[in-house]
């Protein structure tokens, strides 16, 4: 079985969203960074997350995927509670990238889509020094299908690249490479444009697009507007770690409390103004 | 090497045409200097006193000079071929260094051994002029242009022929120092060496070996096990050379064990001695010993088996509560647990427990090894020419070094070795990409826990007795001294290493007061001129030089050139 069968292959039930967030909470001492969030994710949407600079994005992408242990809530993967450990996770399908990226710099960009393949092989030490036949056809398999996702993401030529060689477009592309390798179900991109000029924005919309065409869903952390309006199917805004709105991407745009946590309320202006005579 | 005032641009171009006549009267001078006499005493430095029959030094002396011929006539002559690849100007330039330096030690060597400077004859000062020349000649040169070495193919047979021959260089040379047994004599042949090494280096030749390895890998490793395999046979039935190679054996096995802890998953171990001991132990108490504690006396295969798993469990035992703490506090704990272990065996003496090691006194009379009829004690004949003991242990330490190697490279290339480094690299990123952090530094830990566990039950019968103070915390960290030398992650690295750690004391006991020192000194330059090692693995290399954007580009190339061979 190639994975990318599993990848173009759109699961059947429907019933069950595909990530059901209840309630999480995460408190840092007396501070609580993401106060009883609910989210629902359902198989081949794209959802997007936004919010202004410390609303708890990132924060509550890390409880989603086990990085940190929510205080409260849980969180479902296909109707199975997920523990918060990132390893177990993943291996449940759901990977993520990083907002300041985390590559592994001194590797090549096959290489590190091949560590992306570590949860889905399991040649243990014994077969790797004899060189069984179970290492070998993971290997293949491994190298093979982390070639295709090089192709996917459109780094096909640059596979013996390092990636701290990498220009910074491609190199957010080799991280969703390799999240695609751990063959999830759901990946969570924490702004996969940050720092990108118009054009890199829009092949980074093309390929999210083509992420969800082969029957995944996305979650984008994200906070160029016209980007996210233009790519989500549902939008969810946190402000000061709290649901403000959820709704498709012009019930967000026109809601006045949105635009009010982005820019501040008109009053707020004018007592500004007034104390700065 | 040697810093002197820049002579101005110009000024060299000016005289550069001067260079091939002055360098060809220099390496002249040189050749006759060294066939004539250097020094009056007979008895010193392997007799350089009799003319037109050079002793071992006049002969390197002649070596470098011709070595220097052929780097001049490459400019002008009709080996021009060569010096289109060849970059003659620089491989000159470290020779005529390392000339000058030879020759200096040599007359402070015969001032020293002969007493005073009166015992050195003219022939010696003729060769000295001769060094001097050649060195003024080689700031002469003007630098030069090379094609790249990716490039220069030899057909097959000639790459082949090419590292046969320099194999049985090494075969020679290793066995000629050994031989040495005056100590100046050994350092000179060290200096010697070390000017032919870093004289190739220059010139490119080590970068052309490089690719040509790359092409001819399986090659190149028979090759070398067939250089220290045949080691033995160079003996002559010495054993004296052979208890000192086989001691060198014993470290390097351990130190590639440890190279897996340290170079590949990057866990920072100073206790490892412990599990060389604990394998040393089991392999003593299992033996037919009188001495021995245990009555079971398996066949010794079944004794190897046991000494490693025992320290293969014992490594877990230790990492599982400990490698979850990172970096210095993991240094402390295994630290702590090298002395735990070395302070058991001190106290297991039937007085604080039950006598299992006999405390401080260990166990001796530990019988030579048995295979069916072959016994390792004895002195057996291959091709005529006679191995004894030692020879006997050579082989079979030989044999478990190539199996820790194979273990190390095939990690090293596997879903395993894609796991440690992607730890190494960023372990928050790995645990966020499915990697099991935790379960491959514990698997790292066991199996360099397994491997000293074999090399220990090994050691065990060629030392003849084990006691608590051969695994002190010293020998763990000369263990981990050899890697950083030589080259954390390197198989090549860190069995130089290993040989400059272990060789260097032995040969030369004049310093063994000063070891530590040297050694200490050695490190400490080390990490602030070539941190990766001697050797350095591609990776580390990038990992020590995070802003050296020059050399990111030129591993890729070389990246690029592996992939296609």
């Amino acid at each position: 079985m190639t994975a990318t069968t599993e990848i173009d292959k759109v699961p059947q039930s429907a019933s069950v969203p595909l990530l059901q967030a209840d309630g999480v909470t995460m408190r840092f001492g007396g501070l609580t960074a993401v106060n009883k969030v609910s989210m629902t994710v359902n198989e081949g949407e794209i959802l997007g997350l936004i919010g202004p600079n410390g609303a708890g994005k990132t924060t509550f992408f890390n409880c989603l995927t086990g990085l940190y242990k929510p205080t409260e809530g849980q969180v479902r993967l296909s109707g199975v509670e997920l523990p918060p450990k990132p390893r177990a996770v993943v291996k449940a399908g759901m990977a993520r990238t990083f907002q300041n990226i985390r590559l592994f710099a001194n590797m090549t960009a096959l290489e590190n889509v091949m560590v992306g393949r570590y949860c889905r092989t399991s040649s243990g030490a014994l077969t790797s020094i004899l060189h069984g036949p179970k290492f070998k056809r993971e290997e293949e398999e491994t190298r093979t299908r982390a070639q295709e996702l090089l192709d996917f993401v459109g780094l096909g030529d640059s596979t013996e690249h390092l990636a701290r060689n990498m220009p910074y477009g491609n190199q957010r592309r080799l991280e969703i490479a390799r999240a695609l390798a751990t063959d999830p179900k759901l990946v969570l991109l924490d702004e996969p444009t940050a720092g990108m000029n118009p054009l890199e924005t829009r092949q980074a919309s093309d390929l999210i697009f083509k992420i969800r065409d082969t029957g995944l869903a996305v979650v984008v952390i994200e906070h160029d507007m016209r980007f996210i309006f233009n790519l989500c199917d549902r939008v969810l805004c946190l402000v000061q770690g709290e649901t403000l709105i959820v709704g498709t991407p012009n019930e967000v745009q026109s809601d006045p409390r949105v635009i009010e946590a982005y820019l501040g309320t008109g009053i707020d202006d004018d007592d500004d103004e007034q104390d700065t005579p | 090497m040697i810093t002197l005032p820049q002579i101005p641009h110009t000024a060299i171009v000016r005289h550069a045409s001067k260079a091939w006549p002055l360098g060809l009267a220099g390496a002249g001078l040189i050749i006759i200097g060294s066939l004539l006499s250097w020094s009056y005493d007979p008895q010193v430095l392997g007799d350089l006193s009799i003319s037109v029959n050079p002793g071992g030094l006049q002969i390197m002396a002649i070596a470098l000079a011709l070595l220097a011929v052929i780097l001049l006539v490459t400019d002008k002559g009709p080996l021009t071929w060569l010096g289109q690849w060849a970059d003659t100007a620089r491989g000159l330039r470290a020779l005529a260094d390392w000339t000058l330096i030879f020759m200096t030690m040599v007359v402070v060597a015969i001032t020293f051994e002969a007493g005073g400077l009166i015992n050195v004859q003219p022939g010696f000062w003729i060769s000295f002029l001769g060094a001097v020349l050649l060195f003024a000649a080689s700031r002469l040169v003007l630098p030069k242009e090379t094609r790249n070495l990716a490039e220069a193919l030899l057909p097959g047979w000639a790459e082949i022929l090419v590292i046969v021959v320099l194999m049985a260089a090494l075969l020679f040379g290793t066995a000629y120092a050994l031989n040495l047994t005056d100590a100046w004599e050994f350092v000179l042949f060290i200096v010697f060496a070390t000017g032919l090494v870093i004289t190739g280096t220059r010139a490119g030749l080590l970068s052309w070996l490089g690719h040509v390895s790359l092409r001819r890998k399986r090659e190149l490793i028979l090759a070398s096990f067939a250089v220290a395999f045949c080691f033995p046979l160079t003996q002559g039935g010495s054993d004296a050379n052979m208890s000192i190679a086989s001691q060198v054996l014993v470290f390097a096995a351990a130190a590639m064990g440890l190279n897996i802890v340290v170079g590949l998953a990057g866990l920072l171990d100073l206790g490892y001695i412990a599990f060389l001991g604990a394998g040393a132990y089991v392999g003593a108490t299992l033996s037919t010993s009188g001495f021995a504690t245990i009555g079971w006396k398996p066949p010794f295969l079944v004794v190897v088996l046991v000494a490693a798993c025992f320290t293969a469990t014992l490594g877990l035992i230790i990492g599982t509560p400990t490698l979850r703490v990172s970096g210095d506090y993991l240094a402390i704990v295994t630290l702590g647990f090298g002395e735990i272990f070395r302070l058991t065996m001190f106290n297991l003496d039937g007085n604080n427990g039950p006598d299992l090691t006999h405390g401080p006194n260990g166990i001796p009379a530990i019988p030579d090894l048995t295979f069916g009829s072959f016994n390792f004690g004895d002195t057996h004949y291959l091709l005529g020419i006679p191995l004894a003991r030692f020879s006997n242990y050579y082989f079979l330490l030989l044999l478990l070094l190539a199996f820790i190697i194979l273990v190390f490279h095939r990690l090293n290339t596997s879903r395993i070795g894609r796991g440690w480094v992607a730890i190494r690299e960023d372990e928050k990123a790995a645990e966020a990409m499915g990697v099991n952090v935790f379960g491959l530094k514990l698997l790292a830990f066991a199996t360099g826990a397994f491997l000293a566990g074999m090399a220990g039950a090994i050691k065990a019968h060629q030392d003849v007795s084990v006691t608590p103070d051969q695994y002190i915390f010293l020998e763990s960290a000369f263990l981990l001294a050899a890697i950083v030398l030589g080259g954390m992650g390197t198989i090549v690295g860190v069995l130089i290493g290993a040989v400059i750690l272990k060789l260097l004391p032995e040969k030369l006991r004049f310093f063994s007061d000063y070891r530590l020192l040297l050694f200490g000194l050695l490190l400490v330059l080390m990490m602030r001129f070539r941190p990766e090692g001697l050797v350095a693995s591609r990776r580390r290399q990038l990992e020590f030089h995070e802003e050296d954007e020059e050399l990111a580009v030129r591993v890729e190339g070389d990246i690029a050139e592996e992939v296609q061979a």
